[in-house]
């Protein structure tokens, strides 16, 4: 493992973002620590996948002050794989040094793709995709790494499998993360902390104080459950 | 028999079909062209046909034959090609230099992109008249018409292929660090390929169109002079011979583009590919 830079890996202050008359983003305040994984929480259209386009630096026109420091790799929702490259090529593609395809045939394997490098994209289920996106963004060797709802594409048991692999990939590379999800189960099994987007504003910003490995059934995880779904205004069920 | 127990042979026979049938379509496709064929060399030689409107395909092939035999079409044969070359380098280049500062950048689009959509209104040929004017008779004439006939489906294609792109990729290649000129390397280029291709194809088509008007202008060799000629000695046959390796040349240009096509794009067809 690379040593980590010590101190935060994201900080952000007043970060705002218009789109016509529409305020998207109104003041921002964000801090990301070393290693930290923080699950991005919010109802349709609050802004989470502006926010991190912002971070990725694919947003001219923000307003505020943010900073990212170390290295930085994307997940996005769709694999967003080149076509007409391999999957070697794919993962390689814009890393700089002389031992590249080592490092590619490494992260393969690690996703559990070991043996595929010469595959096209279009020859790969949905998930293999997604975990080719994965390594892609690992063989970067990020501090920070930024995934908009990376298994929101998948189907239920394929996006159990992803979480797990995730979970494992932290442990092993102690990445920081903003994970932007839908999902108030995934974001508990995942994070270090959750933010609620809502309004332009982050409304609620809860720790999970839980040990790894999680599972649903842990004492502490339902009374968060509980306290997050309150926060995106779902009505509690019977 | 009811209803019911009809139902599962007929499914039955369409999943059996395909197997069979390609083969046997083929050979029906064939039927009508060969009764053509037939039906000309026939009534051309009992004389319904008048020889001199429609000699019979028999004595197309023979003065072909001849033709080649004495090298007279090899000669005409390589004028036309070289000017039909000439024309497609020029307009292909320009077209790929215009098409990429159109598509690339948005200065440029705004510059490029009106004069050239106006100018598309023109169907090219009815230009002859005022490219005589300009360049003349000669050979820059004939070069002239084919390069514009092939400028623009190569433009818009690539134009329109650059459009195409999808930004998502775009970015994702950003996010992996790659600069400007990566980006159209790794990114635009090969996304732009497939329509390139296809510009490429009806930019041929589109030449030898211009070429077969061009050719008939005040011309001292190539196959539209063969045929201009023989028209004036009433040798018909030879003005066929003449049609005939246009169209060969249309078939054999668009075969070896497909080909061409196939070889670069296998990233296309997936699993058929390794
Ligand atoms: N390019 C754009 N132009 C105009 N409005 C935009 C643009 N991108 C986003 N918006 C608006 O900004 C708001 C936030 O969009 P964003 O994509 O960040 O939401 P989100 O929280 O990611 O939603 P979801 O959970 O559905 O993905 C939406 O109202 C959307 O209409
Ligand atoms: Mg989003």
């Amino acid at each position: 493992m690379a040593t980590r830079p010590t101190g935060d890996v994201v900080t952000a202050t007043g970060v705002r973002r218009v789109f016509g008359d529409t305020v998207v983003l109104d003041g921002i305040d964000l801090t990301i620590g070393s290693g930290e994984v923080v699950a991005l929480l919010g109802g349709s259209g609050s802004g989470k996948t502006t926010l991190l386009r912002i971070l990725a630096g694919l947003d001219q026109d923000a307003t505020g002050d943010w900073q990212v420091r170390g290295n930085l790799a994307v997940v996005f929702q769709e694999h967003r794989l080149l076509p007409w490259k391999r999957v070697a090529d794919n993962v390689a593609l814009g890393v700089p040094g002389p031992d590249v395809q080592r490092r590619t045939a490494a992260a393969l394997t690690e996703v559990g793709l070991a043996g595929r490098e010469r595959a096209w994209p279009a020859e790969l289920s949905g998930g293999q995709s997604q975990r080719v996106a994965v390594a892609r963004a690992l063989v970067r060797e990020p501090d920070l790494l930024l995934l908009d709802e990376p298994f929101g594409a998948l189907d239920a048991l394929t996006r159990l499998r992803m979480q797990a692999l995730f979970g494992r990939l932290r442990a092993e590379h102690g990445f920081a993360a903003l994970l932007v999800t839908h999902d108030v189960e995934e974001a508990l099994l995942l994070a270090d902390r959750t933010l609620v987007l809502a309004g332009g504003r982050v409304v609620d910003d809860t720790p999970v104080p839980l040990t790894h490995p999680r599972a649903p059934d842990d004492p502490g995880f339902g009374a968060l459950r509980r306290h997050l779904l309150d926060r995106l205004g779902v009505p509690a069920a019977a | 028999m009811t209803e019911l127990a009809t139902r599962p042979s007929a499914t039955a026979q369409k999943t059996a079909r395909p197997a069979a049938r390609p083969n046997r379509r083929r050979w029906r496709r064939l039927t009508t062209p060969v009764v053509l064929v037939v039906l000309w060399e026939t009534s051309s030689r009992v004389g319904v046909l008048p020889e001199e409107k429609l000699p019979p395909i028999s004595e197309v092939v023979r003065a072909g034959w001849r033709l080649a035999e004495d090298g007279t079409l090899a000669t005409h044969l390589l004028d036309s090609l070289a000017r039909a070359g000439a024309g497609l380098a020029i307009g292909v280049g320009l077209a790929l230099v215009l098409g990429s500062i159109a598509g690339l950048l948005r200065l440029g689009d705004d510059l490029v992109d009106p004069p050239v959509q106006m100018a598309r209104m023109l169907p090219h040929l009815a230009l002859v008249p005022l490219l005589i004017i300009w360049v003349g008779i000669g050979e820059s004439l004939k070069v002239t018409l084919v390069a514009l006939g092939v400028f623009y489906p190569m433009y818009f294609n690539l134009y329109a292929g650059i459009r195409d792109i999808d930004e998502r990729l775009v970015e994702a290649a950003r996010t992996c660090g790659l600069g400007a000129v990566a980006r159209i390397r790794h990114v635009v280029l090969p996304g732009t390929l497939p329509a390139l291709f296809l510009g490429l194809r009806l930019a041929t088509g589109a030449a030898w169109l211009s070429l077969v008007v061009g050719e008939t202008v005040a011309t001292q060799s190539g196959i539209g002079f063969l045929m201009m000629e023989a028209r004036e000695f009433s040798q018909t046959n030879v003005v066929l011979v003449g049609l005939f390796i246009y169209a060969l040349l249309g078939l054999l240009s668009d075969l070896i583009l497909r080909a061409v096509e196939r070889r670069t794009l296998t990233w296309r067809r997936g699993l058929q590919a390794t």
